[in-house]
Formats: C-alpha cells, structure tokens, sequence
C-alpha cells in the first residue's frame, strides 16, 4: 500500500450508475448487469442489452469464478503510483456468468499466469474503495 | 456467393492518382496542410486539373483535425460528393469502395480520397499522441485505470496477441520473424522512415512496450497525407499513369461485446471481407501475388493472413515464421515496409504501396507478378475491416 510519501493510486471514481456495484464490494460481492429479459449478464455498464436489445437491466450477483482469457505485463511507468508495480499484469478474465472483466491477477507471479487458467475474485482496498482482483483458484 | 454481372461496380472503377507528402517525425504543416500538398501532387500524378474533381472523402487520423471543412480549405467548388469518414484504420479502403460505387452510380466522376494526421507536434510523444492518460472517467469506466491500464491500444492489441500465443501456441520469434521481414523491405523504399537493416537480435533487444510487444512489434508513428483520386476505368485509360483497377472489394465489422462466445482476438473482420472481395474479383488466397496489410502491430499481420486464407487459423506464426513474407519470398507481404517500418497513415499506408506495386513502380522492390494485390485495412482493435483487390488488368473481377 502507499505510504504517505507515495502518490495514491488513481481509485476507482464511484458515480451515481455505479454506485451498487462498489456498495455491492464493500461486501466482497461481485455483482455483474442482468438482463431481465434475455437473463444475459453484461459488462460493462449498458443501457441497452446487446443481446436482445431489451432496455429492463438490473443487478445480479456473480460467481466470481472464471478463467484467464489473455494478460500483458506492463514494463512502462504510465503513472507515478504503480512504481513500485512494474511489471504487473493486466489481466482479461472470463467469468462463468459470460462477461470479459478486465483486472489483475494478485497472488502469483507474473510468469505463472497462463491464458485459461481458473481464477476468482477477491477485492482489495484502494484508497478507501474496494477493487476487484483475481486469484489462481 | 456470386456477384451479379448484371451490376458489377468492381469493374468499373480504378484508382488513378496518387499523392503522398513526406513521411517524417518533424512537425511542418498541419494536417489540413498535409492534405493539400498530398491531394495536389495526386492530381499531378493522375494528369488532372483540381476542377476535375467532383467528389471528396476525408479521413482524419487520431488528431481528427480535418473534417468536411477541408473542402473549402482546399477550395473545391460544386462536388457532387463529400463526407468525412470514420471507421478508423479501415476507412482508408471504405473511401476507395463508396467512391467506386458512386462513380458507377453516376453520382461523380473524379473521387479525392484523402487521409491526413499531424500527431506529432513539437514536445509531444508518439506515446502521448497514441495512448496518452486522458482525463478520468467516473464509475465503470474509471476501472481500467485503477489497474494501470493505459496505453490503450498498444495493450489492446497486446492482450489480442497474447491470446493467440496461448491458444495456439505462437512465439515470440514468429513475431519478430514479421518485423524482419517488413523491414527488409524497408530497406528498398526511399519513403520508408526506417531503412537500416533489422535482425531478430536487433527485434529481441528492442525495449518492451507492453509484454508480448517489444517497440519493434510496433508500427511507428509518422505525421503526414496521402491522396489518391479514383475514376472510372474507361476515364482511367485516357490519363496519365497505369489504371489501378479494383477488381475487388469487400469489408467486415464483426462486433464484440467482449463476452463468452467471441474469438474476436484471434478472428479479424478479415473472414467476413474477404468472402465478398474473392467472390467479386473471382480469385482465392492461390491468386493473391502481392498482400499489403494494415500493420499497426506485427501481430495484425501474422492473424490477418489466417485470415485471408494463406493458412489455417493458428498457423499464422509458423506461416511466417520462415521469412516467406520478405523480399524474394514466396508470399511478399507489406512491401514498402507497412506500417511497422515504412510510414503510419492508417489505411492508406497499404493502399498507397498497393498502387505503386501494381502499377509496377516499386523500383527495387518491386514484385514481378503482380496479376491481383490485396489490401487489408484495418480499424480499431481489430474491429472494422475493409478489402480491395486491385489489378494491373482491365478484365480482372469482370470474369464471373
């Protein structure tokens, strides 16, 4: 975490559409978009469903659970506060509800992640707002 | 599919002028500047007075600093056709193909088609040109940056390639194997901005960009225009330079919600565009002599010529693998350098090197058979997809 001599991570910004997925976090649940029609999940925010065009979207909570569709490792220094990061993934998973989520992978070395790979969710605080991750399940 | 003979717009149009300003790092005109000069040297080429022109297609690149005002900048008077188009790296092709359909419409005769960009401006980056941190956005949308995503497309494009190598089990020597080759070609063309020699060493040394790119898996960055003026093939005969005829064309927009059940990495627009632009030419990937590829990264165009059909779907690192794609090869890819060494104007990069080619005025690199050329252009993060196949040849693309 960053001490006070660091510059802070650039947190997530909560807004008024995204508000009860981050209140959702706080409870280290995971929650995706929901058709109410088609029951497609969808990621990221839509106001449309891309599979029926329906506009009836709500909250559902997700597994967390789902597999590593492709990751890079970052060497560069885009901003002061992943110093102490790089290099660190970017990871695209696939959860089992369908979306493509992009997050990190926390808990393994950059060198163990493998496309496929299963994973799950778990959260970690930035700044005082929960942020999704993912671990090797 | 079959086209009809009864409307075939693919035998009817040709390009007829070409015009590029130079290619370069260095900050001299604005875009609307470039496009000028770009626009009046292919009327110089092309043997036309710029009163001949009644049609205009614009093309702005990531600046997006020149939209249908340019028509007045460049004081074209009375056009019958204009708009100012945006399916990014693909647009350069789309230009070329609503131009033909119009011309054999009837709605226009001489069609400018024209891309200018001016990215880099003094004290500024090719990074920060292309992948720069914008402001913040808000909910959702603020994410990516909490992880560090920045560096929008070379990371897109990186996590595009990366599941091709997981899937398929593509290198990072197959990768290299493309920039080698795209340089030697390089070499042999006086507007490339790389012209030194590049090794796989050279490749491997190169810094990481973003992890599976090295810098030399990435198309550099070039302010600059390109013009080209598209007529119909029985005008064309009349002018000055080889007609150019599109024997050909074809695009492909697969869609991707990002979600379960798409491939969209590893499966470009490519396999919808070409079904249309084989079938209108009457040609298969066995009759393609010369292929100029839209090259942002060297991994487009490893997985566009799966595409295309020159091998399978994952094969594509193996395919290049042995240098087949370079100068004396047996698939001559990109040969002026593409994108990746030659000069970064979107879509126009391969359209421009596919008109010398088939005109048969590459000089030292030019590729002796060269009965059909196809271009690949290529937009968004493998999103938006446009084919010509242009021919030295009156008859090509009338056959069926």
């Amino acid at each position: 975490m960053n001490n006070q001599d660091q510059i802070p991570r650039p947190a997530p910004i909560v807004d008024e559409s995204s508000q009860p997925f981050f209140d959702a976090a706080a409870d280290a649940v995971l929650l995706l978009q929901r058709c109410n029609l088609c029951q497609a999940y969808l990621w990221p925010l839509r106001e449309v469903c891309t599979e029926c065009l329906s506009t009836d979207l709500s909250w559902a909570p997700a597994t967390g659970n789902g597999s590593v569709h492709s990751f890079v490792i970052m060497h560069r220094l885009f901003h002061p506060a992943f110093q102490e990061d790089v290099p660190y993934n970017l990871t695209v998973v696939e959860l089992d509800e369908g979306p493509r989520v992009t997050s990190i992978i926390k808990g393994i070395s950059n060198e163990e992640i493998r496309v496929g790979m299963r994973v799950s969710a778990n959260w970690h605080d930035v700044n005082g707002t929960p942020l999704l991750h993912f671990e090797a399940s | 599919m079959q086209y009809s003979a009864a409307f075939n717009p693919s035998g009817g149009a040709a390009i007829v002028g070409l015009g590029m300003t130079e290619m370069t790092r260095e900050y001299s005109y604005s875009a609307t500047g470039l496009a000028g000069i770009a626009v009046k040297r292919a009327l110089d080429d092309a043997g036309l007075k710029k009163e001949d022109i009644d049609g205009l297609f614009i093309n702005a690149g990531v600046t997006n600093s020149i939209s249908t005002p340019l028509q007045t900048s460049l004081g074209f008077r009375d056009l019958k056709l204009l708009n100012h188009m945006n399916a990014a790296g693909s647009t350069a092709g789309q230009m070329v193909q609503f131009a033909s359909l119009a011309i054999q419409a009837g709605m226009a005769s001489h069609v400018v088609c024209v891309f200018a960009d001016d990215p880099l401006k003094p004290g500024t980056s090719a990074g920060a040109a292309y992948g720069g941190i914008s402001n913040r956005s808000t909910g959702m949308a603020s994410l990516p940056a909490s992880y560090g995503f920045f560096s929008g497309a070379n990371t897109s494009y990186a996590l595009a390639a990366r599941r091709h190598m997981g899937l398929y089990g593509t290198t990072q020597d197959q990768l290299g194997a493309v920039a080698v080759s795209t340089r030697a070609w390089a070499t042999m063309n006086p507007a490339a901005m790389q012209q030194k020699p590049m090794t796989l060493d050279d490749y491997h040394g190169s810094r990481w960009i973003v992890e599976p790119f090295h810098l030399l898996d990435c198309t550099l960055v070039s302010n600059g225009a390109v013009a080209v003026i598209v007529t119909a093939s029985d005008r064309a005969r009349d002018l000055q330079q080889p007609p150019v005829y599109i024997a050909g064309m074809g695009q492909g927009h697969p869609g991707n919600p990002r979600q379960a059940g798409y491939e969209n990495e590893v499966n470009t627009g490519a396999r919808i565009a070409r079904d249309t632009a084989y079938s209108m030419a009457g040609v298969g990937p066995n009759d393609i002599d010369i292929r100029e590829l839209y090259d942002c990264y060297t991994y487009t165009t490893l997985v566009t010529l799966e595409d295309y059909g020159f091998c399978e779907k994952g094969e594509g690192g193996a395919f290049v693998e042995d240098g087949k794609l370079g100068p004396g090869g047996s698939h001559p890819t990109n040969t002026g350098g593409g994108q990746l060494s030659g000069y970064y104007m979107w879509g126009m990069t391969p359209v421009s090197e596919a008109v010398i080619q088939t005109r048969g005025q590459g000089g030292e690199r030019q590729v002796q058979k060269r009965d059909h050329v196809l271009v690949s252009t290529q937009g968004g993060i493998l999103d938006w997809h446009s084919t010509l196949i242009l021919s030295p040849n009156a008859d090509a693309g009338t056959r069926n």
